[in-house]
């Protein structure tokens, strides 16, 4: 065991799989010698070289695209994309083709590119460096995402990323990025399958699921709830898509109450499918509706009022007392 | 030249004259004008660089390259038939462009990975893809329907100008595999086993506005992709003209990008092989990208469901017509004695042959079990997929025994259903 932060763990995670698979590189803006805008690729391009660590033109669309035709030729890219808002000019490559070649080929091809993108809010920058746009990626057939939200899972989650056939978005929880943690190098332990979800807490009154920026702030929910004779079972979900509904609904059989949490705007986001794949699969388990937590049908707002917008302790207890008011 | 710009604020001396004259030299300097080394009338043209890789074609080559030309234009005319007569849900013809095509993809070889746009049916030809499994995008049984890895000519691709993208990627691969045979060659003390090998990238005169475009040449650039962009210069959108989308020449483009561009009769077989060899070898030799622009004329619709007369004027198609790649070679092999009356009767032979197979095989074509698209959309197992799967089987089992839907019924919706237009 060893301690780390997430931003540490993900370069460590890329360093290995860097050494373990040959053909495996990483590509995008500052990535080289600046080390990524977050310092998540520092050191990198000193061990592996320009070939490896590609300092990429100013093009996410270029960044993608290419990838995709390096993935073609046998190589497994990793892109960086510096920020969530940044992902759009390259939204087309993504959805239009990465997603669907191996479809479209009839299975004849496979296109296993990684895709990082630092995501959500809390760490006071300016418009299109906060966002968290998992559900537009979600939707596709055909991509997966995956996030992690602490450093052991971080270590872990982009070998496994790297090792996927298909595509992979990993979403990474920027203001989590100096979150320590301890982690195994040696062993994966519950790491083990990257889309399977984890009970963080266990707890008979109410589920609170949650992913990514979320999962502490969920914890320190449930801890506050306990003070007030609560019990509350925190589910990290760890995968956007697929989503471990099994694991989900196993807990919600138990808990009977469900509330789901994340920093994206509620209408349309994951919240919601997983609202709707609950009630279908434990309806008669529920002893409230499915409550959601999320953030507001606005633009991410500006960053002295992003406290107000972004999920705290105080909304996810907020819609505890709704949940329990049934 | 113009003024030379320093290449930042802070640079203190003027730009480098010896790195200018470096990268000069690597570009070389292309033919100002278009190259064309036959014209309409059956002549040879003369082009001080170009003529050389034209003598290196044999009457047999030339007879072969116009056998394609003919073999395909004949495909198309079945291909349209069969749209018009609903077996096809939408064609894209090419009847005009088959010396840019036929040229280029002849001038390939086998370890070159071509990515096409959608109407490349004669490069397809040249790489011995089968020409039924082609229709079967066009018949709705697949998105795909050829393995690119058997003949490496990539799926087609419908979203404008993506693939220019994909096929700058896939140079970068080339680079990296040759210096992994490279470093095994020295570990080991063989030489490298790893042909040098290319792509080309087609695209079209409206995708050349794309932003995809000129992504794809700025990382060609920068990384001095084996990259050969082929785009053919149809002169229309689908209504929209070529001044529309550029005021320079489109091979003019390419000087921005730092590499040789250049403009080639589209219409004329022998200059678009020419030139396309001598733009392969450039980039397998290391010496980067190339930009060819293949001055040409789309004859037909856009698709079949364009329609033309609402946009060009006849007198313009006509122009275009006394251009016609096929009837200029046929002037050039009869007048040289290189082919005879018994050669282009069976060619034509060939050509109706090669129909009656496209026509019956387009209507041998299996209609997938959409089980197939369950198991596709994943290389790896996935929950969702399965879960979904698992209600469709038991679904589709409570119908077991039951009539099958009304199909005429059926046909009808689906048909006032369909777009009218593609891109």
């Amino acid at each position: 065991m060893t301690t780390m932060t997430i931003a540490k763990a993900i370069n460590e995670g890329l360093r290995t799989a860097l050494t373990d698979h040959p053909k495996s590189l990483l590509m995008g803006e500052d990535i080289g010698a600046l080390g990524g805008v977050y310092r998540v690729t520092d050191g990198l391009i000193g061990e592996f070289g320009p070939d490896r660590v590609v300092d990429t033109p100013l093009a996410e669309s270029g960044i993608i695209g290419t990838a995709i035709g390096l993935a073609l030729r046998g190589y497994t890219p990793v892109c960086e994309i510096q920020f969530d808002g940044f992902v759009f000019p390259g939204f087309n490559q993504i959805t239009t083709q990465l997603a669907k070649i191996h479809s479209r080929s009839n299975g004849n091809l496979s296109v296993p590119v990684v895709i990082r993108i630092p995501y959500g809010g809390g760490i006071g920058s300016i418009e299109h460096h906060s966002e968290s746009p998992e559900a537009l990626f979600a939707h596709t057939a055909g991509l997966r995402i995956i996030t992690p939200s602490n450093p052991h899972d971080a270590y872990w989650m982009i070998q496994q990323a790297v090792q996927c056939q298909d595509p992979v978005i990993v979403f990474e929880p920027k203001r989590r990025y100096w979150l320590k943690g301890e982690v195994d190098v040696e062993a994966p332990g519950r790491a083990g399958d990257p889309f399977e979800a984890h009970v963080l807490r266990t707890g008979t009154d109410a589920t609170i699921v949650a992913y990514g920026p979320l999962v502490p702030v969920a914890l320190a929910a449930a801890n506050a709830a306990e003070e007030d004779g609560h019990s509350l079972e925190v589910i990290d979900l760890r995968s956007i898509s697929p989503i471990d509904f099994d694991t989900v609904t196993a807990s919600v059989q138990k808990t009977g109450r469900l509330i789901v949490a994340h920093e994206a705007p509620t209408f349309g986001g994951i919240g919601g499918e997983i609202a709707a794949r609950i009630s279908e699969r434990a309806f008669h388990s529920l002893e409230a509706p499915v409550i959601r937590v999320g953030g507001f049908h606005m633009p991410y707002p500006v960053a002295k009022v992003e406290e107000d917008y972004l999920p705290d302790i105080d909304r996810i207890l907020e819609a505890l007392d709704r949940a329990l008011s049934y | 030249m113009g003024t030379h710009l320093p290449s930042t604020e802070f640079d203190g001396t003027a730009v480098d004259d010896q790195r200018e004259a470096d990268a000069e030299a690597v570009m070389g300097e292309p033919p100002a004008q278009m190259v064309q080394l036959l014209g309409p009338d059956g002549k040879p043209g003369f082009d001080p660089v170009f003529t050389d890789y034209a003598r290196k074609l044999t009457p047999e080559v030339l007879r072969g390259l116009y056998a394609d030309m003919a073999a395909i234009r004949r495909f198309d005319v079945e291909a349209t038939a069969l749209q018009r007569q609903g077996q096809l849900a939408l064609w894209v013809p090419l009847t005009g462009q088959e010396a840019a095509q036929i040229g280029s993809g002849r001038a390939s070889q086998p370890q070159d990975y071509i990515f096409p746009t959608y109407r490349e049916h004669g490069v397809a030809l040249t790489r011995n893809v089968d020409l039924a499994e082609l229709l079967r995008q066009f018949r709705g049984v697949s998105n795909g329907g050829w393995n690119p890895k058997d003949t490496n000519f990539h799926l087609y691709t419908l979203v404008l100008a993506a693939q220019t993208l994909h096929a700058v990627g896939y140079a970068m691969g080339i680079q990296r595999d040759q210096k992994l045979a490279a470093a095994n060659a020295a570990g080991s003390g063989n030489p490298a086993a790893e042909p040098a090998a290319a792509v080309i990238a087609y695209f079209g005169d409206g995708a050349s506005s794309e932003g995809d475009v000129h992504e794809s040449m700025v990382f060609a650039s920068s990384y001095n992709a084996p990259v050969v962009f082929f785009c053919q210069n149809n002169h229309w959108a689908i209504s929209v003209p070529t001044e529309v989308q550029t005021k320079v020449p489109l091979s003019n483009r390419a000087k921005g990008y730092g590499f040789p561009g250049i403009r080639v009769d589209g219409n004329d077989v022998i200059a678009v092989h020419a030139v396309t060899e001598w733009a392969l070898e450039h980039a397998r030799q290391g010496k980067g990208p190339v930009l060819i622009e293949a001055f040409t004329y789309r004859v037909g619709a856009h698709t079949t469901a364009d329609d033309p007369t609402k946009y060009r004027q006849a007198a313009e198609e006509d122009a275009w017509k006394a251009k016609d790649p096929l009837a200029r070679l046929e002037k050039y092999l009869r007048s040289e004695g290189m082919a005879d009356q018994e050669f282009f009767a069976r060619v034509k032979a060939d050509g109706d042959e090669l129909a009656a197979y496209v026509r019956r095989t387009t209507h041998d074509l299996e209609t997938p079990d959409i089980r197939t698209a369950f198991a596709n959309t994943y290389a790896e197992a996935h929950p969702l997929v399965a879960e979904e799967l698992a209600w469709f089987e038991e679904y589709s089992a409570g119908f077991a025994g039951e009539e099958p839907a009304e199909e005429p019924a059926r046909q009808a919706v689906t048909a006032q259903a369909s777009p009218k237009a593609g891109h």
